[in-house]
């Protein structure tokens, strides 16, 4: 802990030093969590589809102040683990008219929901839709549980999909962009590189062209989701990948697609897939 | 015919007392009326001269121009957080002429045809536009960015930058 202060303390001096305005990613190999116990690679070799474009892909932490990495690196500092918490408790909570919890049938969320987190969205299991995390969730509440269905962005799913994702922290994220979901994969890398709104952004337009630089304090991020759901300061809660999605397309001054649309679980796989190699973070920290 | 009330008090006077003077102020062109030739707009598109202050606020200020969002300008210290997407704008008014800097600033497109830069002065032909920052669809056509008057500003500022 107090080294890590001290590290921070050195790192920032150093910086201020070289006259640094925080216009590149940091240069640390991995986020290091409760002094050791978890360690995350923040790089991994570009996929090959990006091999042309990007030399490696990055973690958004590595894009963020300070304060808010530091964050991330102590699961009792991280504002997101009492959501994540919230999720374990709803795990084994028995809810409809089946009289079943999660555990009923997946039993401890440990072992059921290892790597789940990094596989996801895929195609379902009657293999006819792309579906995300919070789709299996709201699959199994009806159809086996006899509950009803959360929100996508309800405080009840952003809790269950943190706890789940937790699971899958640290493995690599690695989608299926091939077989059915190729066609998803191809929408969603149109809507990636289409310029949206009064401001005609794309996704690209920040998030490829010019990750690193700033807009106004902001800075450009490769925009990767594998540290999703995160805890956003700006929100002071949860945010998941279609809220922050959302939250882009507007700032473009578009109209946006709405959170669980086939456009944003193709555009989840595709970003997904831009972000291949990278660990699970999920919770991370973000601002 | 001006729907003043919309438009912040000093725009709303100013605009007032063109309306009371003799003289006829010609209606600004619509967006898709503006004449650019190689990227370039000669024409101002209001009869009132720009003006550097207001440019100057503009420029600074999130809810309007918010160009120093991308670009900086060493001529505003006080301004934080300035952007590195485009180039600086010190020294701008060196490299472009006054019809250029219109052109750009009304929509740098017809310059660079795949700037990242938006066009301050276009209200139509958009992917899913919304009403502002709302996300929704909007009700009606839509404002372009900036209107008239705060291009020939937002000009007059740039050319200051010499």
């Amino acid at each position: 802990m107090t080294s890590r202060i001290a590290a921070a303390a050195l790192a920032a001096a150093l910086a201020a030093a070289a006259g640094m305005a925080g216009a590149d990613p940091i240069d640390a190999p991995e986020i290091v969590i409760n002094d050791g116990e978890v360690t995350l690679p923040t790089r991994a070799p570009a996929p090959d589809f990006l091999k042309d474009t990007l030399p490696e892909v990055l973690s958004g932490w590595l894009f963020r102040d300070e304060d808010t990495r530091a964050m991330e690196m102590d699961d009792f500092e991280n504002p997101g683990m009492v959501f994540a918490d919230q999720g374990l408790d709803a795990w084994s909570a028995v809810e409809g008219t089946e009289g079943k919890s999660c555990a009923s049938c997946h039993n401890g969320i440990e072992d059921s929901m290892k790597g789940v987190r990094a596989h996801m969205p895929k195609m379902n299991e009657a293999g006819d839709d792309l579906w995300s995390l919070e789709n299996f969730v709201n699959d199994c509440r009806v159809n086996r549980m006899g509950a009803e269905e959360w929100g996508w962005n309800s405080p009840e799913m952003k809790n269950m999909t943190s706890a789940i994702s937790l699971q899958s922290r640290g493995e690599p994220v690695k989608v299926a962009i091939d077989g059915p979901a190729a066609e998803w994969w191809e929408k969603g890398k149109d809507i990636y590189y289409t310029r949206y709104g009064q401001l005609e952004l794309g996704c690209f337009n920040c998030h490829e062209q010019y990750a690193g630089k700033m807009i106004r304090a902001d800075h450009l991020s490769q925009g990767q989701i594998n540290g999703f759901p995160t805890y956003r300061l700006k929100d002071a809660g949860i945010v998941s990948i279609h809220q922050r999605f959302a939250g882009c397309v507007r700032d473009t001054r578009a109209e946006t697609f709405k959170a669980g649309s086939p456009e944003f679980r193709a555009l989840e796989l595709y970003v997904a897939s831009r972000g291949a190699g990278l660990p699970v973070e999920g919770v991370s920290v973000r601002h | 015919m001006l729907r003043l009330a919309h438009l912040r008090p000093a725009r709303a006077a100013a605009l007032a007392a063109l309306a009371a003077t003799p003289v006829l102020a010609a209606e600004p062109p619509a967006p898709s009326a503006v004449q650019f030739n190689e990227g370039s707009v000669a024409q101002p598109l209001t009869g009132q001269p720009g003006s550097v202050e207001s440019g100057k606020k503009i420029m600074s200020t999130n809810s309007l121009g918010n160009c120093v969002a991308c670009h900086q300008v060493s001529a505003m210290p006080d301004v934080d957080f300035q952007g590195n997407v485009g180039p600086s704008l010190d020294g701008v008014a060196g490299r472009y002429d006054e019809a250029h800097l219109r052109g750009l600033v009304v929509n740098a497109k017809h310059t660079f045809e795949v700037t990242v830069m938006p066009a301050f002065y276009k209200n139509e032909g958009y992917i899913r536009p919304g009403e502002g920052y709302t996300g929704k669809a909007p009700d009606g056509p839509l404002s372009p960015i900036l209107d008239a008057q705060q291009i020939e500003d937002v000009v007059a500022y740039l050319l200051t930058l010499k």
